[in-house]
């Protein structure tokens, strides 16, 4: 009887709605050859993306014999190439200077931003903001030029200093956009009802706007955190003094570049190969990230989400 | 008006910010039309006119690095740009939401990464030192490395583009799809649309608005490619097939201190960038999306 049922679409097996209680009716179930097809192209793009930090992690921990033997995994296991940077002192010093850029730079940009956005606000009520929040806005459409920005910064006084590397970049105009969308969708009552109580706009901001945007706060920290982090090209060109160098200038200079290795080794111990002390290097610059991440991939999502509708 | 005073507070120092850090360096493209030295400044260094443009147009540096943005683009907008549609595709056909999730945190990682630490990572496993290099002797093919062959290396720059933002690429796809309604899908199933025909007739459909608006930005942005991504490899593959706009002015002005002229290349891919995005923009609007301004 069942072989005379129209099937206009491949019907689900008792077997299929056990596995799969959530799949709606009309979706079928697609064929095996399809799901094998399928479960091969996101095995290859999961081994894609993996591969290279499994083996850059893997090598970093290598011995000398089992760096020596190659291979797409190292077998035995050892910590001298992280000894052995992290007791020289060029390693661990652009490590600080990074950890302080983002740190210091990280707060700045929250400041600037999250005030710029508040005082921008009220476009109705207060007169020119209109006007600023329209500069700021075409400041998306375009840039200066590598010449006259690097030529501004000259002139300030800043090459060489670790300023350079937080104040052009203060405050991004996409993200003061994002938090001031967040703003407006704040309950304006509550704004109102504060500021009839007499309520200063230091007040607002601090007590009442700030404590309820964490969520948005949380998200824009943390894109201004990996952009500091990240940031090499600024540093490359603005900082001429290698003792300031922070890790992503480090980490071109010698494993990008391959600048020889014995500046960054521990004065003291045997050196370990050159290859393990490279990916050691690149490892230490990772971990900051794979430690936000969690984080970042969660609010990361909803950042972007929040930037892309128009508010 | 009191009040009002208190607000300006809040929003003169972020002003002065955009003044002096946006605004005031476009002034500095003045010297795109001088023969610029730094011991002279702005102020005392003799005017050229246009004479900068005329030899930046002679000059076969400069067309290389033109001809290169513009080629790698194309490429960009030819593989990378399609890559995250066809992986949110793939990850929205998926069944299991916990496959989906785990393989979007993996996805989304290399998005994270700096290039600097993306072109490190690639040439350990890449270069010549590596395991893909020792993989192909194996097989008798000594001396293989990828990350600094001239010919391959555009193909490369592709690769590293989709590698690292695929995922990234994946969550504005993802969402515009998550938006169609399920009623057009089992409307579909209904009229007997198996599973590749429903993702042809509804699912692509719905994700036209914003492939359209992202595509005409893309375009709008040929003038720019990684400058990092770029720079960084740029020693290792030579500046034949690895010189852009962006590296042009650094290496010319920077580096080589030409600053007349790399201003002018910057001026130049500054306008025409600008022109680019506007008129794609408006061009979006015609087509019936929302445009981005």
């Amino acid at each position: 009887m069942a072989a005379l049922l129209p099937t206009a679409t491949p019907t689900r097996g008792p077997d299929d709605r056990r596995r799969y209680p959530n799949r709606p009716v009309w979706m079928g179930v697609p064929s095996k050859p399809v799901q094998a097809a399928k479960a091969v192209t996101i095995a290859f793009i999961v081994l894609v993306m993996l591969y290279p930090f499994v083996y850059v992690i893997a090598m970093s921990f290598a011995s000398r014999e089992a760096a020596a033997s190659g291979g797409l995994f190292p077998t035995s296991f050892s910590l001298d190439a992280y000894r052995s940077i992290l007791g020289g002192d060029v390693v661990t010093r652009a490590m600080l200077v990074s950890i302080g850029i983002t740190a210091v730079g990280t707060t700045l940009s929250m400041i600037f931003t999250t005030t710029l956005a508040y005082g921008l606000m009220r476009t109705r009520d207060v007169p020119g903001a209109k006007f600023v929040l329209v500069l700021v806005l075409c400041t998306m459409l375009f840039g200066a030029g590598i010449i006259p920005n690097y030529l501004l910064v000259r002139s300030l006084g800043m090459l060489d200093s670790y300023w350079s590397l937080i104040i052009p970049g203060l405050i991004s105009a996409f993200n003061m956009v994002v938090v001031r969308n967040f703003f407006m969708g704040l309950p304006a009552e509550l704004l109102e009802s504060a500021r009839l109580d007499g309520a200063s706009d230091l007040r607002i901001f601090t007590q009442i706007v700030l404590p309820l945007s964490k969520a948005v706060l949380a998200v824009i920290a943390l894109f201004y955190a990996v952009g500091y982090w990240n940031a090499f090209f600024n540093a490359m060109i603005y900082l001429n003094d290698t003792t300031k160098w922070p890790i992503q200038v480090v980490l071109n200079q010698y494993v990008v570049q391959g600048s020889a290795l014995t500046s960054i080794q521990a004065p003291d111990q045997p050196p370990p190969p050159g290859q393990t002390l490279q990916m050691a290097v690149i490892v230490v610059a990772t971990i900051p990230i794979l430690l936000l991440y969690p984080f970042a991939q969660r609010y990361f999502t909803k950042g972007v989400l929040t930037g892309a509708i128009k508010g | 008006m009191k009040r009002e005073r208190a607000t300006y507070l809040f929003i003169v120092p972020g002003l002065l910010f955009f003044l002096i850090f946006a605004y005031l360096p476009l002034a500095g493209n003045v010297v795109a039309f001088q023969d610029y030295s730094p011991y002279w400044g702005i102020g005392g260094s003799e005017w050229v006119g246009l004479e900068n443009f005329a030899a930046m147009f002679n000059d076969p540096q400069f067309m290389r690095a033109l001809t290169n943005t513009l080629v790698i683009s194309f490429l960009q907008i030819v593989f990378a740009f399609p890559a995250p549609i066809l992986l949110a595709l793939l990850l929205n056909s998926l069944i299991s939401e916990r496959i989906k999730r785990v393989v979007q945190s993996i996805v989304y990682l290399p998005h994270f990464i700096s290039w600097v630490i993306v072109i490190a990572i690639w040439q350990q496993v890449l270069g010549g030192a590596g395991p893909v290099a020792e993989l192909f002797s194996a097989i008798g093919i000594d001396g293989v490395n990828i990350m600094s062959d001239p010919d391959t290396f555009k193909a490369l720059v592709v690769s590293q583009v989709i590698w690292k933002d695929i995922g990234w690429g994946t969550i504005i796809f993802f969402a515009a799809i998550t938006s169609i309604p399920n009623e057009l899908y089992e409307a579909a199933a209904v009229d007997g649309a198996g599973s590749m025909r429903r993702t042809w007739h509804v699912t692509l459909p719905g994700l036209v608005p914003v492939i359209t608006l992202l595509l005409i930005l893309t375009i709008g942005n040929v003038l720019t490619v990684g400058f990092e991504q770029l720079l960084l490899q740029q020693p290792a593959v030579g500046s034949a097939a690895a010189e852009v706009l962006d590296t042009f002015v650094y290496y010319r002005g920077i580096a080589g201190g030409d600053w007349g002229l790399s201003t002018a290349a910057g001026l130049f891919k500054g306008v025409i960038g600008t022109i680019l995005v506007i008129a794609a923009n408006k061009f979006a609007k015609r087509l019936g999306t929302e445009g981005l301004f």
